[in-house]
């Protein structure tokens, strides 16, 4: 057999993780057709769709870049909350639900965005952990933000107070639309899973072409050794900026599209457990692993509600499940065992076929 | 298979009016380096002092000390990698002051690593392409959008990555993972991927460390191919005598951070203060 050239190779590994997104968006539209989805694991794909984006995302700036981000929900919360915003405030000037709801991504996507050139400026001109340790704090900062933001809209445009409802100082007609501590609640939900699954599309499509071009050579080059792409003229600060605000912007898009799966959004929603989640499903799905980050994602995801019927151990059994899953993937004994028995099984099937 | 360069005619080399010599046929154009009282404190230790050199445009350069001098020290003075703490670098005539190692990599030195340093999980083409990073350029969304300008420009890297690597004869380890190359390859890649930033001034620390007696014999034969075809000059460190004073030209000696001897091969086997501090020292042992 003739030894594939690795951009053939990364041409079929990509091909895999696209067809796989696509048969999966299939395979569960022919099940929702068909009525086989319970309406709690229907209620589940936006969710889902917004969490393998978030999992892409986070996995540009660990795996891709070599930077540890604990305060990824905090893009997701600005997404999140400036998406919610714009839909409730333009809910009248764009009538068209799709059209809003895409728009509502965008604003979403650009203030995660800028969220993301706030903290990535000044601190990924450092070396070492600082990364981390500023966006655990970004994170806090903008939940408590939000917390106490009061948001409302008249005719005379958009109203901003950090006291109570009254301070906004609405005309007649005006709403508030982000209650502090209470969020924002509405009664149009616009996202659907058709959406989910294009904004996960969209978010492979940026990250696999971003990797397999010079800006993600240089990118890597920076996670491999940063002296040696200094030597050869990569400035770090910009790409690793490129990278991190990249993945702010896919994960403001996928907190919009999450935020407006739901009647009612809060701040607390983006904590620092759901920051842990994010960074639990691209580790185990691997580091620079795509593919690996969608599949744990969405796996992850489900299991809690797959497990409802155990109602008592169900925590029980998905950390279970997580500790297997790190085993099978990391530990040599477990990868030797599994190694061998695909092998096995490989050869079964091919009914002693010619070898290599 | 060193036999050409063991013979080649010494070149003539002749003073400069700053601190050094320069080959002859240099000597009609400006140096393409030039380091004036260059020096560096690590708190309370100098660790160079009053360095002063100048390489021609198209000189092979030796820099040689006994271990600690403070060989690679410079190497990092002149990429910025410290900032010097006395002196100044004039790189083309141009004072490098202020520029750090991104800077002064666009102006022209590239170099190699005495602990080598590839990225070792990507591949050998790759490691190449990163260093063409600057030489062929288009913007992000152009890579992300796939637009016509990124397929043109990436078949121009994989060109060019190509015909680098045929310098060591390396294209057959294209797709090689740069972790897993034997270690005389990874140095060999380590010197394709310094040349293929355009550089006018090559740095290479130790470039034959770890490799036999016929692979540094092949490499004194690519390091004179290297200077012939880009026409650029190389300054390298070197432990290993035969390739010193085999190739290069003019040769300084660093003995505690000082400069003790500069000359050209003969002059420094003669230099009795080179003998003490390095090769005297040598002798003993054997």
């Amino acid at each position: 057999m003739k030894k594939l050239t690795p951009s053939r190779k990364r041409l079929i590994n990509n091909s895999i993780t696209y067809g796989m997104v696509i048969a999966a968006f299939v395979i569960i539209q022919i099940m929702k057709a068909g009525g086989m989805l319970s309406s709690s694991l229907q209620g589940l794909l936006v969710p889902i769709c917004a969490y393998v984006t978030m999992a892409i995302a986070l996995n540009l700036v660990v795996g891709i870049s070599g930077e540890l981000s604990l305060g990824h929900a905090g893009f997701m919360s600005v997404g999140a909350f400036s998406g919610m915003v714009f839909n409730i405030a333009m809910q009248s000037a764009i009538p068209v639900a799709p059209l809003r709801l895409l728009c509502a991504m965008l604003v979403g996507a650009v203030f995660a965005g800028i969220a993301g050139v706030i903290v990535g400026v000044p601190v990924l001109r450092l070396r070492g952990d600082y990364l981390a340790i500023v966006t655990l704090a970004f994170g806090e900062i903008i939940k408590n933000i939000i917390n106490i933001l009061y948001i409302g809209v008249d005719e005379n445009g958009l109203h901003f107070s950090t006291q109570n409802e009254a301070a906004l100082g609405l005309a007649e007609g005006g709403k508030a639309i982000l209650k502090g501590p209470l969020g924002v609640t509405t009664n149009v939900k616009l996202s659907t899973f058709t959406a989910g699954f294009i904004l996960v599309l969209v978010a492979i499509t940026v990250v696999l072409n971003l990797v397999n071009s010079r800006t993600g050579r240089a990118v890597m080059a920076l996670r491999d050794n940063r002296i040696a792409a200094e030597s050869v003229g990569i400035g770090a600060t910009k790409y690793k900026l490129i990278a991190f605000v990249t993945s702010a912007v896919l994960a403001g898009a996928a907190g919009a599209l999450y935020a407006m799966n739901y009647s009612s959004v809060a701040a607390k929603q983006f904590d620092f457990n759901a920051s842990i989640l994010i960074l639990v499903f691209v580790v185990l799905g691997g580091l620079g692993n795509i593919r690996g980050s969608i599949i744990a994602a969405a796996l992850l995801y489900v299991l809690p509600e797959l497990l409802r019927d155990f109602y008592d151990f169900r925590m029980l059994i998905y950390a279970i499940v997580l500790i297997l899953v790190m085993l099978a993937t990391n530990n040599p004994t477990f990868k030797q065992f599994f190694g061998g028995l695909f092998a096995r099984l490989g050869r079964g099937s091919r009914k002693g076929g010619a070898q290599e | 298979m060193s036999s050409r360069v063991k013979n080649k005619q010494p070149t003539k080399m002749v003073p400069v009016p700053s601190h050094s010599i320069i080959p002859e046929r240099d000597i009609d154009k400006a140096p393409i380096l030039e380091c004036q009282h260059l020096g560096i404190d690590f708190g309370g230790l100098t660790a160079v002092n009053d360095f002063n050199l100048t390489v021609g445009r198209t000189e092979i350069a030796g820099l040689i000390g006994p271990n600690g001098a403070g060989k690679t020290t410079v190497f990092n003075l002149l990429t910025k990698v410290y900032q010097p703490t006395r002196g100044t670098i004039l790189l083309d005539g141009k004072d490098t002051h202020g520029m750090n190692t991104v800077q002064v990599n666009r102006a022209g030195i590239a170099r190699t690593f005495q602990n080598i340093r590839l990225f070792d999980k990507l591949t050998v083409e790759d490691n190449v392409k990163i260093g063409l990073h600057n030489q062929i350029r288009y913007p992000m969304w152009s890579g992300v959008l796939r637009l016509p300008s990124y397929w043109k420009k990436e078949k121009l890297a994989h060109e060019s990555a190509m015909e680098l690597l045929h310098i060591f004869d390396m294209e057959d380890l294209a797709n090689h993972q740069a972790g897993s190359l034997p270690y005389g390859a990874q140095r060999r890649l380590e010197i394709v991927r310094a040349l293929a930033t355009n550089p006018s001034l090559l740095l290479l620390d130790e470039p034959a460390a770890g490799m036999n007696p016929s692979e540094t014999a092949d490499l004194m034969e690519n390091i004179l191919k290297i200077r012939d075809t880009f026409q650029i000059a190389i300054m390298l460190i070197e432990h290993d005598m035969s390739l010193v004073m085999g190739i290069c030209e003019g040769i300084c000696v660093l003995n505690f951070g000082q400069v003790i001897a500069k000359g050209t091969p003969a002059e420094i086997q003669a230099n009795p203060k080179v003998i003490e501090a390095y090769l005297g020292s040598q002798k003993k042992e054997g």
